[in-house]
């Protein structure tokens, strides 16, 4: 179907070369590959490849390092604040970040995170959250909503036995030595936009030495997990995630803004 | 006069056939394949010739399959 | 230039670690071993050498910050005690999986559990044989003076680089705490960007076109490439078990029975050596240095003409298990420990010879 409009002065969009060309295993219209791939292009549009050193987790995402094309470590479970505090400190030239999932950094590594923010670290951690634990098969997760069926809470999840969902972000907006923190998602191209620019302030704030860590959280669909198809998986994030984990941003240049 | 007319080229052996792009799309030029790609998805495709070559659907897709361009015609 | 000063073990520690070229020590406070991090936030490093120094918020924590300094390349550090030195297995098995250098002190106490804060040799099963989950092992070095704690941090540091793996410096609350005089060796410089970039190409220091991108990860899911992957490993212990044996022997040429014992027991038996002597019994002293790799071919040597060898551990009998694989039925082997933070005396040493062995 490529007509003659399809030649290199044309292009408007192609997958940046930051990302590997090896398939995501991720599942279909999972949140991950999106959000990958928008991090990878603000290191690219800002020449960071040789400087860039992600931290990639344990979680759905544990694989990241195959397809971010930069210089990346695989931290232990809940770990990767603790390393990329190492590298920051070790390297502060380089642009250092983390890549969390929900279980990752609000459950296991929730003193990591806590203390990398509180310390001010210099680094962008990106938190992904899907309200569910996808890699071993959809058991609850901290952000697991009340009421939501998961295969460790089939009844849905007890609050009054298991506590409530996990507001950690704005948690950790209270801290001092936070910088940037907002909430993101990429069900549409307005919000993958809108990420782009945070994840690009975080960057250049970093960069600059401005001081203090840039939290960002990013919403996605985690539709195998809440068996869905994934276009109904968005939709219900947005009628139902969205109330609780309300996106936007909340503390912008050192500043509670919510 | 001048018409912006836009193309998306997508890579349907990478294409997990999620449907997202569909959802993204501003003039429904996006639709899914009857035919299947070899790991068994229907596959994205162009079904109509009003696309504007905004990008939104290359931007959502989780797989980075579509590569978008946009250009002015002369009518 | 080298220095003679009257330090305690754990301050030898701290300030050869600096002289090592230490790029980031990452610690959590833990009796008996505090000073180490005390002694290097007070000298400030950093206008030094540049070394960074940081508290962290757990001993799990610690433990991952120097994997990720590892996974950079760095030579980095942390110390702790034996609860805390249980915390951090977890970060010692990625590394251990990931090949990476590193250097871990434990300054060993009694235990189980919380135990004690009295020195203990109770971690040498945890040391010596991997500590964490999976198949691997350290470089364990066992110091028996303050000088041998300033001396194994450089040696420490070089064993680990030449084998991508990490060392341990197994030590105790003895010889952490007490205070002896020591020559503090010349300052050697750390790793500039270039030289990590030449000697250690794996690092994660950033992408460059000349090279693929680095990965640092302990996980393959391809059962046949773990495979392949441990049994690299294993071929990497073996040749440290060629290599890198080391030992000291004290008065064992003519001696009818030997003392095996290492870290603060061996000054103990060095002098139960004398005092047998005295008392007519041809004693000599084994002392390991390096703990794994195990002195084994030594003993085996040595077992061919003693009459029976005595372990002396502040345990209840760990490295004797070793001792026996090495000896391997050829002559006695015995075993005096003492526990709970109880330090034996050469006294008692003598006499479980003797009523032992003779």
């Amino acid at each position: 179907m490529a007509s003659n409009i399809c030649t290199p002065e044309n292009l408007v969009y192609k997958k940046t070369a930051l990302m590997t060309d090896n398939v995501l295993h991720y599942c279909p219209g999972c949140g991950h590959g999106t959000i990958h791939r928008t991090l990878m292009e603000v290191v690219d549009e800002m020449g960071l490849q040789e400087k860039t050193i992600g931290i990639a987790p344990v979680g759905c995402s544990v694989f990241a390092y195959n397809y971010m094309n930069v210089d990346m470590q695989e931290a232990a479970h809940g770990r990767a604040p603790a390393l990329a505090t190492a590298v920051k400190r070790l390297m502060p030239e380089k642009f250092v970040f983390t890549y969390q999932g929900d279980g990752d950094l609000a459950a296991i590594g929730t003193a990591e995170t806590i203390h990398a923010c509180n310390r001010g670290e210099n680094i962008l951690m990106i938190f992904v959250n899907n309200a569910i634990y996808g890699m071993t098969g959809g058991q609850m997760a901290p952000t697991t909503l009340e009421d939501m069926k998961t295969a460790t809470s089939p009844y849905g999840r007890d609050v009054n036995k298991v506590g409530w969902p996990l507001r950690i972000t704005e948690m950790i907006a209270q801290l001092n030595g936070v910088r940037n923190v907002s909430r993101h998602s990429v069900h549409t191209a307005a919000a993958v936009r809108t990420l782009k620019k945070a994840i690009k302030k975080g960057i250049e704030d970093q960069m600059a030495n401005k001081g203090g860590l840039t939290f960002i959280e990013v919403m996605s669909n985690c539709n195998s997990g809440w068996k869905m198809k994934p276009t109904d998986a968005n939709k219900w994030m947005v009628e139902n995630v969205f109330e609780y984990f309300k996106p936007g941003d909340i503390k912008v240049d050192g500043q509670l803004v919510r | 006069m001048a018409k912006i007319k836009g193309e998306i080229v997508v890579d349907k052996e990478r294409c997990k056939g999620c449907e997202v792009c569909t959802t993204a799309c501003p003039t429904k030029t996006i639709g899914m394949s009857k035919e299947v790609n070899g790991k068994g998805y229907h596959f994205a495709m162009m079904i109509s010739d009003t696309c504007i070559g905004c990008a939104s659907c290359a931007m959502i897709c989780p797989d980075g399959v579509i590569t978008v361009y946009k250009a002015k015609i002369e009518e | 230039m080298e220095e003679l000063r009257l330090m305690k073990g754990n301050e030898a520690i701290a300030e050869a670690a600096i002289r090592a070229g230490c790029d980031g020590y990452f610690g959590y406070p833990i009796t008996p071993q505090s000073e180490v991090m005390e002694y290097l936030m007070k000298e400030r490093p950093e206008n030094r050498t540049g070394m960074v120094v940081l508290q962290a918020e757990s001993e799990l924590a610690a433990i991952n910050m120097v994997y990720g300094g590892a996974c950079c390349g760095k030579r980095v550090m942390t110390s702790s005690s034996s609860p805390g030195f249980s915390l951090k297995q977890e970060g010692i098995s990625y590394m251990a999986g990931a090949e990476l250098p590193c250097l871990i002190l434990n300054v060993v106490r009694g235990g189980p559990g919380l135990g004690t804060i009295q020195p203990a040799q109770s971690d040498y099963f945890q040391s010596t044989k991997g500590g964490g989950h999976g198949d691997y092992r350290l470089i364990v070095l066992a110091p028996s003076s303050v000088q041998e704690m300033a001396d194994f941090v450089a040696l420490g540091f070089d064993l680990a680089f030449k084998y991508r793996m990490p060392s341990l410096i197994l030590s105790d609350g003895v010889i952490g705490q007490m205070m002896e005089k020591v020559v503090l060796p010349e300052q050697r410089p750390r790793f500039t960007e270039a030289e990590i970039r030449k000697n250690t190409p794996w690092a994660t220091v950033g992408k460059t076109p000349d090279r693929e991108h680095n990965i640092i990860t302990s996980l393959d899911m391809d059962a046949a490439s773990q495979e392949r992957h441990v049994l690299h490993l294993q071929e990497k212990y073996n040749a440290v078990e060629q290599n890198e044996v080391r030992f000291e022997e004290i008065q064992c040429e003519d001696a009818d029975y030997i003392f095996v014992a290492y870290g603060s027991c061996a000054r103990i038996c060095q002098k139960a050596v004398d005092l047998a002597r005295a008392k007519g019994i041809k004693v000599g002293l084994l002392r390991p240095i390096t703990l794994f790799p195990f002195p084994t071919k030594e003993i085996a040597r040595l077992a061919e003409k003693a009459k029976g060898f005595l372990s002396v551990e502040m345990s209840l009998g760990q490295m004797v298990e070793d001792v026996r694989l090495a000896v391997n039925g050829k002559t006695k082997v015995e075993f005096y420990g003492r526990v709970g933070g109880i330090i034996p005396n050469p006294d008692e040493v003598v006499n479980a010879l003797e009523t032992k062995l003779l």
